[in-house]
């Protein structure tokens, strides 16, 4: 981002600077990095709930008889599975086995769809679905017009339960239901998040963000609610081994090397199925793994990994100290011969080898 | 944000107090609010003569690592042990429990080369 380019706010972006929020350029907007600090968020998420505002993210409202067809053709998930109230994460390849953005796919209606990418690809997005949209779909960018919070948490049920009628302990994950919150109507109340925490994702227009924020606030103080910024949604989706767009997955990275097999579905026609299909059957040269230090240090992005001869085998694309286990956690793609859970890899810390040891994602174990 | 007047600053964010020919050594308020959570530091140095500007140890917090400097020429002659158990000292205290190294002074005509408090509250613009 350079400096020159103006950076877009969300609703909350005010709110956030009054909060005393540490802000940064991300995807092209003022957001919050941090507040009270990384790791006492991380812990207020796992432990009790949180509100990220993630209103940078992109919306896309898809709409016609063959709105099926398209969103089957350009990603990688079996849409069929889907029904009203229904979410799905998928991924989009970019016609050579990379990846365009992965993304949630929701089912309104039979007809209607909404599309939920990364703020960076909001563009990069909406180009590649139109141009393979010859199926007559409208589709519409609600995305400036859209706000999001993420309320995340063990009481975050019980903090947003006090602001509708709608029963959320009976919208199980990856489900949605539209309705009244907080006094305004047609909010999409989502059982999703990036965080592992439990929770729900709740979108609705910009002129009710500070309305709709205030209430959960208000809601959430017996729990000690807090904001919480981009810092520890890091932390917090890696301890998961959740991908991020950009990192762990990007235009050359395949679905399958990422370990995004299971939302690959075979039995349909999509966008790079064959190529697919043979990195399926053939297997591939890397893979993405997690990993956890076992001498002292962090990884970080960009560092090299090598196997215990000092041969590079690859690279870091997330790292973190881990705030709940307290170690040096993250992921990377290393050759295949070297993806076996138990094997051990060196991350190149500076001058240094520093031994660690592929482990079986998530980091934290349930 | 504290910046006490009786000690020196870099460019780099450390802050140096000076004792006859002894300095001690740390990073400012500034430094440890941008780096945030410190995770620990490292410092393997002690011993060793080295430059102005060169890099006696590392801090490591959960988002980012960073090079710590030499705020002047000398050796390192011990570095505070105190801080691997406690690294949030450095957030809490960055010039007290906090401090990183004490360093011999080699060339004391150095030290008019560094900051006192009011240029580097302008230097980063506070």
């Amino acid at each position: 981002m350079s400096e020159t380019t103006t950076l877009k706010s969300t609703a909350l972006s005010a709110t956030h600077i009054q909060l005393g929020a540490k802000m940064v350029p991300f995807a092209g907007y003022n957001m919050p990095v941090s507040y009270a600090g990384l790791n006492d968020e991380h812990h207020t998420v796992r432990n009790g709930v949180g509100v990220f505002d993630v209103s940078h993210m992109g919306e896309f409202i898809l709409k016609g008889d063959r709105v099926l067809d398209l969103i089957q053709y350009v990603t990688t998930n079996d849409v069929t599975q889907l029904f009203d109230g229904r979410v799905q994460y998928s991924c989009m390849p970019n016609g050579n086995g990379g990846i365009v953005d992965d993304l949630l796919v929701y089912r309104i209606d039979e007809k209607t769809y909404m599309l939920v990418v990364n703020a960076s690809n909001i563009e990069k997005d909406w180009n590649w679905i139109s141009k393979h949209n010859t199926f007559g779909v409208e589709m519409k960018d609600i995305s400036d017009r859209t706000s999001l919070l993420a309320v995340q948490g063990p009481k975050a049920l019980e903090t947003l339960q006090k602001l509708t009628d709608i029963n959320l302990s009976e919208v199980p994950y990856y489900h949605f239901k539209k309705g009244k919150f907080a006094g305004v109507d047609n909010v999409v109340i989502s059982n999703t998040g990036y965080t592992g925490a439990g929770g729900f994702e709740v979108y609705f227009d910009n002129e009710v963000a500070e309305t709709i924020w205030n209430a959960i606030f208000e809601a959430g103080a017996e729990f000690g609610i807090k904001p919480i910024g981009l810092g520890a949604r890091d932390t917090l989706r890696l301890e998961m081994g959740f991908c991020l767009y950009g990192n762990d997955i990007d235009d050359t990275t395949s679905p399958i090397e990422a370990g995004l097999g299971w939302i690959t579905k075979f039995n349909k026609e999509f966008i790079d199925k064959s190529i697919l299909l043979e990195h399926k059957e053939k297997g591939v040269s890397r893979k993405l793994v997690g990993f956890e230090m076992i001498d002292r240090g962090i990884p970080r992005h960009d560092y090299e990994i090598a196997d215990a001869q000092g041969t590079v085998i690859g690279k870091v694309t997330s790292g973190t100290q881990s705030p709940t286990l307290q170690k040096g956690i993250g992921m990377g793609y290393v050759a295949t011969a070297h993806a076996k859970v138990g094997t051990e890899i060196y991350v190149k810390v500076r001058d240094k080898a520093l031994k660690a040891v592929v482990v079986k994602i998530p980091f934290l174990k349930k | 944000m504290n910046f006490p007047d009786h000690l020196k600053y870099t460019k780099d964010h450390e802050w140096v107090l000076v004792d006859g020919n002894v300095a001690t050594v740390g990073i400012t308020d500034f430094a440890q609010s941008e780096l945030g959570d410190i995770v620990y530091v490292e410092i393997e140095t002690v011993g060793e003569e080295l430059n102005k500007e060169e890099v006696f140890g590392t801090v490591e917090a959960v988002k980012t690592v960073s090079d710590l400097f030499m705020p002047l020429s000398g050796k390192v002659l011990e570095r505070n042990d105190a801080i691997d158990g406690n690294p949030e000292s450095v957030n809490s205290d960055p010039y007290g429990a906090g401090w990183m190294i004490k360093m011999e002074i080699k060339d004391a005509s150095e030290l008019s080369g560094l900051l006192d408090a009011a240029a580097y509250r302008s230097l980063i613009g506070q």
